[in-house]
């Protein structure tokens, strides 16, 4: 591991020793932040694989139904087109372990009934517009579940960057430093009272 | 900072139509190029919380997809067509997991 380029004086040496204590509780943090953040994604992630599973059956069947609704000789289109709810969501963004998460809340304006006279519409309709109905909430939470799973993914391998990089080359090369400024004031040290014995003779 | 966001669909018209009932904006596309021109448009827009994407399509701009995972509004999620999945949602978790942790854990 290379040396830092410094001039071997015992200002830089105070100096690099301050700098590799600050670059050790650094790693260690970094490490701790680390371990907890792979701990938080795992609960989530497997969160996030179940309710896909779930989500992604339920979708299938719902878009199914729809289109067996469609066809019918009746216009599917215009009897969903003015929904009884609107979807309409509180956004705010959830802080963990520092990233800054989507964090989502419901609020249903309406009544959860069907949209469009019954008559209007044939009766597969129905099925479809209840199940999406009920799906919409889970959509919504799988939503929030999985871009904290992104997000915290990236961070995690933010994080894993720096705490290599400190562990690998920061600490090394700084240890490097102090045991080369050292050595090379020992030295110095030596060679002057040498020196001194020398004239004394 | 709490604000009242929106739902949009993507997608083509016989898998969308119906999220129009629960009340989502639905926009139907054609193809993969409309796709991304739409959903660039609706994340710039800043209205929407939650944008679905069907696999179809979004697994044909994988890039794009990436790039907005990078901030956390619009979440960006790909739902199954009215042909069934593709995978590519599931393709999505594996990847995190892989990204993560450095192996598959979930799924061997």
């Amino acid at each position: 591991m290379a040396r830092l380029n410094v001039n071997p004086t015992r200002m830089e040496l105070r100096r690099l020793k301050d700098r590799l204590k600050t670059a050790e509780r650094g790693h260690k943090l970094l490490k701790d932040k680390s371990d907890e953040m792979v701990r938080q994604f795992l609960v989530l992630i497997k969160e996030n694989k179940r309710l896909r599973e779930e989500i992604e059956s339920e979708i299938a069947e719902a878009l199914k139904a729809f289109s067996l609704s469609a066809g019918a000789p009746l216009d599917v289109v215009q009897a969903i087109a003015l929904p009884t709810l609107t979807a309409s969501i509180t956004v705010g963004t959830k802080n963990v372990m520092g990233v800054d998460v989507p964090y989502m809340q419901t609020k249903r304006v309406g009544e959860v009934e069907l949209p469009y006279a019954l008559c209007s519409a044939p009766a597969e309709l129905d099925d479809a517009v209840l199940k999406l109905t009920a799906l919409a909430d889970k959509l919504l939470h799988l939503a929030e579940v999985e871009k904290t799973c992104n997000m915290l993914a990236d961070e995690i391998e933010k994080n894993r960057r720096r705490v290599n990089a400190l562990e690998y080359v920061m600490i090394p090369q700084l240890q490097e430093t102090i045991k080369y400024i050292m050595m090379k004031l020992d030295e110095n040290e030596r060679a002057a009272i040498v020196r001194l014995m020398k004239i004394k003779d | 900072m709490e604000k009242i966001g929106k739902i949009a669909v993507i997608g083509d018209s016989e898998s969308v139509t119906a999220f129009m009932a629960i009340g989502a904006t639905v926009q139907k596309v054609s193809d993969e190029y409309q796709a991304a021109d739409v959903l660039r448009k609706l994340a710039k827009t800043d209205e929407y919380a939650v944008i679905l994407v069907t696999e179809n399509y979004a697994a044909k701009m994988d890039a794009l997809m990436q790039k907005l995972k990078e901030q956390p509004y619009p979440a960006v999620l790909a739902i199954p067509s009215a042909n069934g999945s593709n995978g590519f949602g599931m393709a999505g978790i594996k990847r995190d997991v892989e990204k993560a942790v450095g192996v598959d854990i979930l799924f061997d």
